[in-house]
């Protein structure tokens, strides 16, 4: 059966085979990534837009967009091209370098995570032996742009929203990472190649299930506040701060902040999917091979998206329901319930592992 | 009534009662009113419903209606007037009685009338630099349209006037913000301000610690556009100062003049206008549940509201032609009789709404993030809304019983069994909670109102035949209404003509923007915004 790692072995080999110099090879072979990366960062973001509008649209007994194209799935493309023709407004008394070096500090920090992951069985970007500890480290670049923002907008909503930010990002990075720390220690590699190898028999979520889903819960929560999205937008809080950070920006460069958003609403469901639901790998069961093998059949790339789309409709079902949390909650949720509860999590995996109480 | 008259004769020695009035009235000379308010306000009358300034030709005055927080149906008049045109001052009555402080603003930009004493004597609606004022009978500056805004308005100082021992004026200016002080206008353009009101808000972090509200952005000076108009044609107007409630406004505008004009309304016409009353007041709970709900983040819930809400509208179109503002009462009873059908629209209507509070309550009032952030926030105790004139659903959560529906039972609101929502004192005390869900109980019991009345709809006819020119006999007349914010009111000043000599609508939604600094200090920039949802205020009721 076609895998989409078969397509990269025969580009490779078609490459090499056609021209001789080893680095014109690779140099050719970096450029075609990087293309690749930013073209499935663009699709991915203009997918989530429409599919978050229906989504929403349904939580609210409305249709959403449906004019443009059947079910309005063009309705995207002409927002974006809406969005590339506006004019980018120029401000006054503000700092230049780090106004317009904002937005593009938020996508380098989504799209730097782009390289980390794995999207199917053998198609990734670099495979590190810390890759872990590499998504966690850029996808919080972003929040350096927020602070720019704000800060160099010379605004007092988006000085407020971007204090806030600060505050809430770092807080709850520290559970992300600490509930991502406890499948480290059930896998014993930070590698991501070996934790999708260690989950082809059963999924880490099935191997330790009651601190793999005490982590995942909490990973959810983290990283969902991460992205800025209610009930944690307090950031942008539209009613209170107007749009927070990003209230001064206009056209591509605000439109830069969205779809920074949306990845990163993609990437926190997809190191989810990796990290606790076997990423690509099919759901096996050991002793049930007609049924592994059945599974197998699917496709490794529709069951990591499969899985990570999962994961985003949690997040936009979540975003839908609640109202905004205030700052004094927000943090109280962080310091006082979530980081006691990682921090015994990861005491409660380890005693499981080393007493080897997994499956 | 004859208890008050007994009270006014003794806070008052050597006044006699003015004869021919609707209220029990006492004519001051402007030396005498602070003594008068301070004693009246001793014997219980703590809650001043309106002041109104009015141009008496040769001399510029005030009216004071005022009632009491225990004796509910009493409603006294103080007037008072000042012969001097060229410097009218008067005496402040604001440390009597807290809302006055921006009726005499209000009184100072139309009239030019100051108040000695009184804190902050800017111009409340009108720009800084406006020229005269304008509600004089004999105003005729030119204002020319502005074409700089660069320091047009001084919001910063705060002029006001004392008298020294020798009694001459000594003028002062204050200071609003500390030259350190962060401070961030909310609005005129802001989500969450529900239209163009000014918050200028000082912080310090997240915490808010003073607001001045600055009003007069959808001002249009209806009250002197009435001055030229005829009876019938003030009736649109009525619908556009709160918006939200306009039903009810046309209504008691209507029965103003009815009443002045001794003109008697049909039953059925009666009935019909409570069930729109009602039926407005839903809608406007609606909308208030779900911007409240909007202003929170939850934006799934604002939709649910105006679902629901798109029903009233639909029955407002059918009956009366418009939606938001249905114009549907005119001087003598409605402009049409109801369609066909209407009766079981309604009842269909009622069951189902019955149904979507208890799916409101699922979804919202019981989610854990909402109930933490509306409980302990916001607290009003029931002196401070009294004292701020804080009516409606608003001083009702904070146990004050303020219905005019069933203090001063107008039109069929006599006929119907319903009960005054209050919160119970003892277990709550007044925060955005109780601000919150009594909303919603008053929905429940609107839902009964209507039903009861519109399953006895009585057949005489929707309206009576009323002069042409509507001329009211020469004389003042102030009628009380209950809209969806509070405690209405509409005075009309009339000389005998086809025109009213003077207009007041007493706004509730000024005093309730006024409760927002006391309210709101100490807590933090998100709790503004829920506790300005929970006030439920709408800025061109405030403006006018």
């Amino acid at each position: 059966m076609l895998q989409l790692s078969d397509i990269i072995t025969w580009i490779h080999e078609f490459l090499s085979a056609n021209i001789p110099a080893e680095w014109a090879v690779k140099l050719i072979e970096y450029v075609l990534v990087g293309l690749g990366f930013l073209t499935l960062y663009a699709l991915i973001a203009l997918f989530l837009i429409i599919f978050e509008r229906k989504i929403c649209a349904y939580f609210q007994c409305r249709l959403g967009p449906n004019r443009v194209g059947p079910w309005g799935i063009f309705q995207v493309i002409a927002d974006m091209v809406k969005i590339l023709l506006k004019e980018i407004i120029p401000l006054k008394h503000n700092d230049k370098l780090l106004y317009y070096a904002a937005p593009f500090i938020v996508i380098m920090g989504s799209l730097l995570t782009f390289g980390g992951l794995q999207f199917a069985k053998g198609v990734h970007g670099v495979d590190f032996n810390i890759g872990v500890f590499y998504l966690l480290a850029v996808s919080s670049i972003s929040i350096i742009g927020v602070m720019l923002a704000g800060w160099s907008s010379n605004n007092k909503y988006s000085l407020i929203g971007a204090m806030r930010s600060g505050a809430q990002v770092i807080s709850f990075e520290l559970s992300a990472c600490l509930s991502m720390m406890a499948m480290v220690i059930l896998c014993g590699s930070m590698n991501l190649s070996d934790m999708m190898e260690s989950q082809g028999r059963l999924w880490f979520i099935f191997q330790a299930p009651i601190p793999a889903f005490i982590g995942m819960v909490i990973y959810l929560i983290a990283a969902h506040a991460e992205t800025n999205r209610g009930p944690f937008d307090l950031p942008e809080a539209e009613s209170e701060l107007t749009a927070g950070y990003h209230v001064e920006y206009s056209g591509i460069t605000f439109g830069f902040f969205y779809v920074g958003e949306y990845c990163n609403l993609f990437i926190n469901a997809a190191i989810g999917a990796l990290v606790f639901l076997g990423g690509w790998q099919p759901l096996h069961f050991p002793g049930c091979e007609g049924f592994n093998a059945v599974m197998d059949y699917i496709p490794s790339c529709v069951w990591f998206f499969g899985k990570t789309l999962l994961l985003i409709f949690l997040s936009l079902w979540v975003r839908w329901s609640f109202p905004r949390l205030r700052i004094d909650q927000l943090l109280h949720l962080e310091w006082k319930i979530m980081l006691p509860f990682s921090l015994f999590n990861i005491l409660l995996m380890a005693v499981l592992v080393a007493n080897g109480w997994v499956f | 009534m004859e208890d008050i008259k007994k009270l006014l004769a003794k806070v008052a020695s050597g006044k006699t009662l003015a004869e021919n009035t609707q209220y029990p009235t006492l004519e001051l000379e402007p030396n005498e009113v602070r003594a008068v308010a301070q004693k009246l306000k001793d014997a219980g009358f703590d809650y001043l419903i309106n002041l109104t300034g009015v141009d008496y030709g040769d001399a510029l005055g005030t009216v004071y209606h005022i009632s009491s927080s225990t004796d509910k149906t009493a409603l006294v008049v103080l007037k008072t007037k000042t012969a001097d045109r060229e410097n009218p001052v008067l005496h402040t009555v604001c440390d009597i009685w807290q809302s006055a402080n921006l009726y005499e603003r209000e009184v100072y930009d139309f009239f030019g009338i100051r108040f000695i004493n009184h804190p902050d004597m800017r111009r409340i609606f009108l720009r800084g630099d406006w020229k005269g004022f304008p509600f004089r009978k004999d105003y005729n500056e030119v204002n020319e349209t502005p074409t700089t805004n660069v320091d047009i308005d001084d919001l910063e100082t705060l002029p006001s006037i004392t008298l020294d021992r020798d009694g001459k004026i000594v003028e002062k200016n204050a200071k609003l913000f500390g030259a350190n002080e962060y401070v961030v206008n909310i609005g005129p353009q802001h989500p969450a301000t529900h239209g163009v009101l000014h918050l200028r808000t000082s912080l310090d972090g997240e915490i808010v610690k003073k607001i001045d509200p600055n009003f007069g952005y959808i001002h249009r000076g209806i009250e002197k556009l009435a001055e030229n108009l005829t009876y019938p044609q003030i009736l649109p107007y009525t619908e556009r100062l709160d918006y939200l409630s306009g039903s009810i406004n046309r209504h008691a505008f209507c029965m103003c003049v009815e009443n002045a004009a001794g003109i008697e309304v049909p039953q059925r016409a009666q009935y019909v206008r409570v069930i729109f009353d009602e039926l407005t007041r839903i809608a406007s709970h609606l909308l208030g549940w779900g911007c409240m709900a909007m202003d929170m983040g939850a934006i799934t819930a604002f939709i649910y509201g105006m679902r629901d809400r798109e029903k009233i509208m639909d029955i407002f179109e059918e009956n009366g032609g418009g939606r938001l503002m249905p114009a549907y009462s005119i001087i003598g009873g409605l402009t049409k009789d109801v369609t066909s059908g209407f009766e079981k629209t309604v009842l269909d209507f009622v069951s189902y709404m019955r149904e979507s509070i208890k799916e409101y309550h699922t979804l919202y009032t019981h989610n854990p993030i909402a109930s933490d952030r509306m409980h302990n926030v916001g607290w009003l105790t029931k002196e401070t809304a009294v004292a701020l004139g804080a009516t409606g659903p608003t001083g009702r959560a904070s146990g004050w019983s303020n219905d005019v529906r069933k203090i001063a039972p107008y039109s069929a609101y006599t006929k119907v069994n319903f009960k005054e929502i209050l919160r119970n004192t003892d277990t709550c005390k007044g925060d955005s909670f109780d601000r919150y869900i009594i909303r919603l109980d008053e929905v429940e019991e609107s839902l009964n109102i209507i039903e009861q009345l519109v399953t006895n709809l009585p057949g005489d006819g929707f309206q009576v035949k009323v002069p042409a020119i509507v001329k009211l006999p020469e004389g003042e007349y102030y009628q009380r209404a209950e809209t969806a914010r509070g405690d209405f009111g509409v005075y009309i000043k009339s000389d005998g003509n086809k025109n009213p000599y003077r207009v007041k609508f007493r706004s509730p939604c000024m005093t309730l923007i006024s409760a927002l600094d006391p309210l709101c200090k100490g807590e933090k920039i998100a709790d503004l915004i829920t506790i300005g949802a929970s006030l439920d205020y709408v800025i061109p009721c405030a403006d006018r």
